[in-house]
């Protein structure tokens, strides 16, 4: 990976990267996916592919409505709020 | 040059269930901004998705309705991007391993013949919550309360080849759905939303053209209107030697214009990895099997009984059978007047015109079965001709008659027909009696004239009557009467 693919995954993920600290990123990222190259090596022919670690289902839950309105609360910690919405910068896409 | 189109659907269907699919909030539309969303649904730390049960039974439905094979083995999967109606920072769904795979479903085209539209597959997921952005000094509002609302995302083949085609597959969806009772249905609410893929190409190609997505169309008229304008916005860029970008538009249906939302340089980069916070959800032969068992009627099998038990045409059929409520009603009232083709015609004439000028469901119509019964009752008990019915059920609609009763309002209203038929022969003699010209004109008219001539008498005679002479019985015997005059000369 080079610098260019870390900052497009950066700002994807919005994190802010440094140009100071690029080098060093890159450099751990790509340790990592030569791991990642190490085990893509494992012969899994036969393997079917693992989607979680736990060998057991989802349990499901019956459809019924158990939660009350709690808006206040957890707006209390909201910079912004106006007529129960959040409010954020605004975005269109 | 001649081109054809070739057009796919994404459907978001909204799941009918009480509660959120992955939280108990409730999912009940209309309620104030975040009063139902809860922990869960605004992704505070430390919470964890618990899988509502209903919604996957809701689209194992689906896939059983449309010979889909169930995926027994459903997983879930993270799609990842920024918005701020998505709190969590990713979207829970499903990508390789969704919970319907490939079905179909048939679509009747407008000469009548059938064509089957299939389908790729169809993934259960949660919707996002909604962005407001008018009038916040500049901000935006964020509601969650949709946000975990269940959808079944239905992704179709590009198996439709102009708008008339994607509206019928559409709305055959949107009966099925409803049928099923998995989705309210519900289109000015957002419970279906359509987006459309589309490209052209020269008649005769075999590879696609590069097609662009419009995205979150929410009635029929949109998705035809948004079609049209871009199979021509194609067509003219590639007729004047352009090429198609690639791109998502966005339709406005107010001002009949659409505009590009970003292309695919800028597409969003998903990241999808399975969700670690779900496991596999296993559904068992048992399971499946029972919802088998309990699949109610649908609407291809509806159409076909009202054939068969009813004697309806296929018209008919098909359009009183389309949607539950309508044919819930059309069965209620034919239980009780015994009358399939003129309850047919009522529900599909008169009550369908006032529904749709005042925009009302069947469900909200003022008139019930049984008043629409008893209507028919008395049109076929000769109590009323068919025009005095039309008075009475209008009255029926205005809520005249605080008891809603139809022998009430034809009383009140003095609208007893006159089919008593010695009264009705003394207004015929009378009538003939007071227009010897036209009679003579009557006697000269060659037979195949004679016909048309017999309007006038009638006119006559029902003016007379005030119109409540019952118009079949003063047929029969005014020819009776005419035939004897002639016969004697």
């Amino acid at each position: 990976m080079k610098h260019d693919d870390i900052n497009k995954l950066a700002h994807l993920a919005r994190i802010n990267i440094s140009k100071d600290t690029i080098e060093d990123v890159t450099q751990s990222i790509n340790n990592i996916l030569t791991l990642v190259d190490q085990l893509q090596q494992v012969d899994t022919k036969g393997v079917l592919p693992m989607s979680h670690p736990l060998e057991t289902p989802q349990p499901l839950r019956v459809d019924e409505v158990t939660e009350e309105n709690c808006s206040k609360a957890l707006q209390h910690n909201a910079p912004a709020t106006e007529n129960g919405l959040f409010l954020v910068p605004k975005v269109i896409d | 040059m001649e081109w054809e189109t070739v057009i796919g659907l994404e459907v978001h269907v909204q799941l009918a269930t009480k509660s959120k699919i992955f939280s108990g909030a409730s999912t009940r539309f209309g309620a104030e901004p975040n009063t139902q969303a809860c922990a869960i649904d605004l992704a505070m730390p430390g919470t964890l998705p618990v899988a509502n049960e209903k919604a996957f039974r809701y689209a194992v439905m689906f896939g059983l309705a449309t010979h889909a094979e169930i995926g027994q083995r459903s997983v879930f999967e993270r799609k990842n991007y920024f918005y701020p109606d998505l709190p969590k920072g990713y979207q829970t769904t499903q990508l390789d391993e969704p919970i319907v795979g490939p079905g179909s479903v048939e679509i009747v085209l407008d000469d009548g013949t059938t064509k089957s539209i299939r389908i790729h597959h169809a993934h259960l997921e949660e919707d996002a919550g909604k962005s407001l952005h008018e009038d916040f000094h500049g901000m935006s509002g964020i509601d969650l309360n949709r946000a975990g609302t269940p959808l079944i995302e239905i992704v179709s083949e590009p198996d439709m080849s102009n708008a008339q085609e994607a509206v019928a597959y559409a709305k055959k969806l949107h009966s099925i759905v409803t049928s099923l009772g998995i989705c309210d249905g519900e289109m000015s609410q957002g419970s279906m939303r359509f987006d459309v893929n589309i490209s052209v190409r020269m008649k005769g190609e075999e590879a696609l053209g590069t097609r662009t997505e419009t995205k979150n169309l929410n009635s029929f008229k949109f998705m035809e209107e948004a079609i049209a304008l871009e199979v021509e916005r194609q067509i003219d860029i590639l007729e004047a030697g352009g090429v198609i970008t690639q791109e998502t538009r966005l339709y406005n249906g107010d001002t009949k214009t659409a505009r590009s939302m970003r292309s695919k340089e800028d597409a969003n980069d998903y990241r999808y990895f399975p969700c670690p916070d779900l496991l596999p959800v296993i559904l068992d032969d048992d399971y499946i099997d029972s919802i088998r068992a309990q699949l109610p009627e649908l609407p291809d099998a509806r159409q076909q009984r009202f054939i068969s038990e009813y004697q309806l045409s296929e018209y008919d059929a098909a359009i009183l059978s389309d949607n539950t409520q309508t044919a819930i009603f059309f069965e209620q009232a034919v239980v009780i007047c015994q009358d399939a083709k003129l309850t047919a015609n009522w529900i599909m004439g008169e009550l369908s015109a006032r529904l749709n000028a005042e925009e009302k469901n069947i469900t909200d119509s003022p008139i019930s079965p049984e008043q629409l019964a008893n209507l028919i009752e008395r049109i076929k008990d000769n109590t009323i001709s068919s025009k005095m019915a039309k008075e009475v059920f209008n009255a029926l609609w205005q809520r005249e008659d605080k008891y809603g009763s139809v022998d009430a309002i034809i009383k009140a209203k003095g609208l007893k027909q006159v089919s008593d038929s010695s009264a009705l022969e003394a207004m015929v003699d009378e009538v003939i009696a007071n227009n010897e010209a036209q009679i003579n004109n009557y006697r000269n008219a060659t037979p195949d004239k004679r016909p048309k001539m017999l309007g006038y008498f009638v006119g006559q005679i029902m003016k007379a009557s005030k119109g409540q002479a019952n118009p079949k019985i003063i047929n029969e015997i005014l020819l009776k009467k005419l035939n004897q005059l002639i016969n004697n000369t």
